[in-house]
């Protein structure tokens, strides 16, 4: 196997296009360096973008705020701007895997992975991020996080394609946003259900809802119908029950080495229950 | 049959500059014990699950294990020799002696790696921030309450 470290974009996006499928990519490695020891990674090259200069940042705009690729989960998890901004962003990566994982784990590694239970992709979904994508020659793209996903391990990014930020739009000063994760143990835990919940109210009622889930699917994903029951309601405990009856219709649990399909089915009604709860109570949590 | 390519490499192992030749895929971990020396990095699971590997990567704690030699290149590796040495340990070294934190002694270098960053970022951390900061690194024999307590009092002796 070769190694190729690009140190710009523009030199990594040449690479990319020149080697397509015979070149894999890196970034922190920890997806990566795994597959590498267990052999299942058999490609000729090795693209390393880890010495890629001005990806790793985190900016506030007006309007939005923008991640670079590289950007670690710990710099995430502790930016002032995430914290106070896109709170569920920072909650739910500051969980992600073990600190030694995520000092080297990267936010567009994470997505890119396109893992079932990729635990940034959560907050991501209910932010309505959308993913900046550049080519050689091309021009550069947004791609909405709620198109992205194609299926385990399969985005819609081509072979010559490279994630350069993720960018999602401030939310408004009076969201409130909640996120859960059930693992099997408190740290280095594969998500076995993972719920997100953005939600603002007006005058009582709820206008605007989101809902997303990870780990139920073949892929992260919005829970469009739930959504639907909340939006103009005033939220009582008879909807959030009903709510929790209707996530069965959006979820596609399988039975895997870490929880029954069945288990996944009813912590997904639990989680989204307690957060539902959390996020419509009287005072501000 | 085309030989397999080598790179160069040059690391700061425990202030110390050295030069060795690595593969691609190589990972940090494997080219410190084996090119290096650098025995008391340990190998446990080799996939990121237990933290015996865990160094410091320009002050920041990693597993060596998940991460290419390649990647290293040019930075700053501090392993557990470079914490502390016999005839000079770091607090947390003499700490984790004084609480019996060791027993078959096989995480304790990823521990105080751990426990080191941890300190460097944080010297006052609460219980939780030392369970959370030390939630990467397994334990398998001493379960992890001796472990806690020597960090509290290394932080404590410290300060």
């Amino acid at each position: 196997m070769e190694y190729l470290a690009p140190n710009n974009l523009k030199d990594a996006l040449i690479l990319l296009k020149k080697w397509r499928s015979r070149g894999e990519l890196i970034a922190g490695g920890t997806n990566v360096v795994p597959d590498l020891r267990a052999k299942t990674l058999r490609k000729e090259i090795l693209i390393d973008l880890s010495h890629l200069k001005n990806l790793s940042y985190i900016k506030e705009e007006k309007k939005r705020i923008r991640i670079g690729a590289l950007t670690t989960m710990p710099e995430i998890a502790a930016s002032k701007t995430i914290r106070s901004k896109a709170c569920i962003l920072s909650e739910a990566v500051g969980q992600i895997g073990n600190p030694l994982v995520r000092n080297r784990a990267t936010i567009a590694g994470n997505l890119a992975d396109a893992s079932p239970a990729a635990d940034s992709a959560v907050p991501l979904l209910v932010l309505e991020a959308s993913i900046v994508v550049e080519k050689h020659k091309g021009k550069r793209k947004q791609i909405p996080i709620n198109e992205f996903f194609m299926g385990v391990n399969k985005t819609v990014l081509k072979r010559d394609e490279l994630i350069r930020e993720i960018v999602f739009p401030k939310p408004a000063p009076s969201s409130r946003m909640v996120y859960s994760k059930l693992g099997l143990r408190n740290a280095m835990a594969i998500s076995v259900v993972s719920v997100g919940v953005l939600a603002e109210m007006e005058k009582g009622r709820c206008n605007r809802a989101r809902i997303a889930l990870g780990a139920v699917a073949p892929t992260p994903r919005r829970a469009y119908g739930v959504e639907k029951l909340l939006v103009g309601q005033a939220v009582t405990e008879e909807l959030i029950d009903q709510c929790c009856e209707a996530i069965q219709e959006e979820i596609q649990p399988i039975t895997d080495v870490r929880a029954t399909f069945e288990y996944r089915r009813s912590m997904t009604s639990v989680l989204l229950k307690r957060l539902l709860q959390q996020v419509f109570s009287q005072g501000h949590v | 049959m085309k030989k397999k390519q080598t790179y160069p490499i040059q690391l700061t192992v425990n202030g110390e500059l050295k030069r060795t030749e690595v593969y691609a895929g190589e990972t940090l971990l494997y080219a410190l014990r084996e090119k290096l020396g650098h025995t008391e990095v340990k190998e446990g699971c080799g996939k990121g699950d237990c933290g015996a590997c865990a160094v410091l990567l320009n002050g920041k704690a990693v597993n060596a294990c998940l991460t290419l030699a390649l990647q290293a290149d040019g930075l700053e590796v501090v392993t557990i020799q470079g914490i502390g040495t016999p005839e000079r340990p770091h607090p947390l070294q003499t700490s984790f002696v004084k609480h019996g934190a060791i027993q078959c002694g096989f995480c304790t270098a990823g521990m105080i790696v751990s426990a080191k960053a941890l300190l460097d970022r944080n010297p006052h951390p609460t219980r939780q921030e030392i369970k959370e900061g030390i939630s990467g690194n397994l334990c398998r024999c001493t379960g992890y309450k001796k472990i806690v307590e020597a960090i509290e009092d290394a932080a404590l002796k410290l300060k």
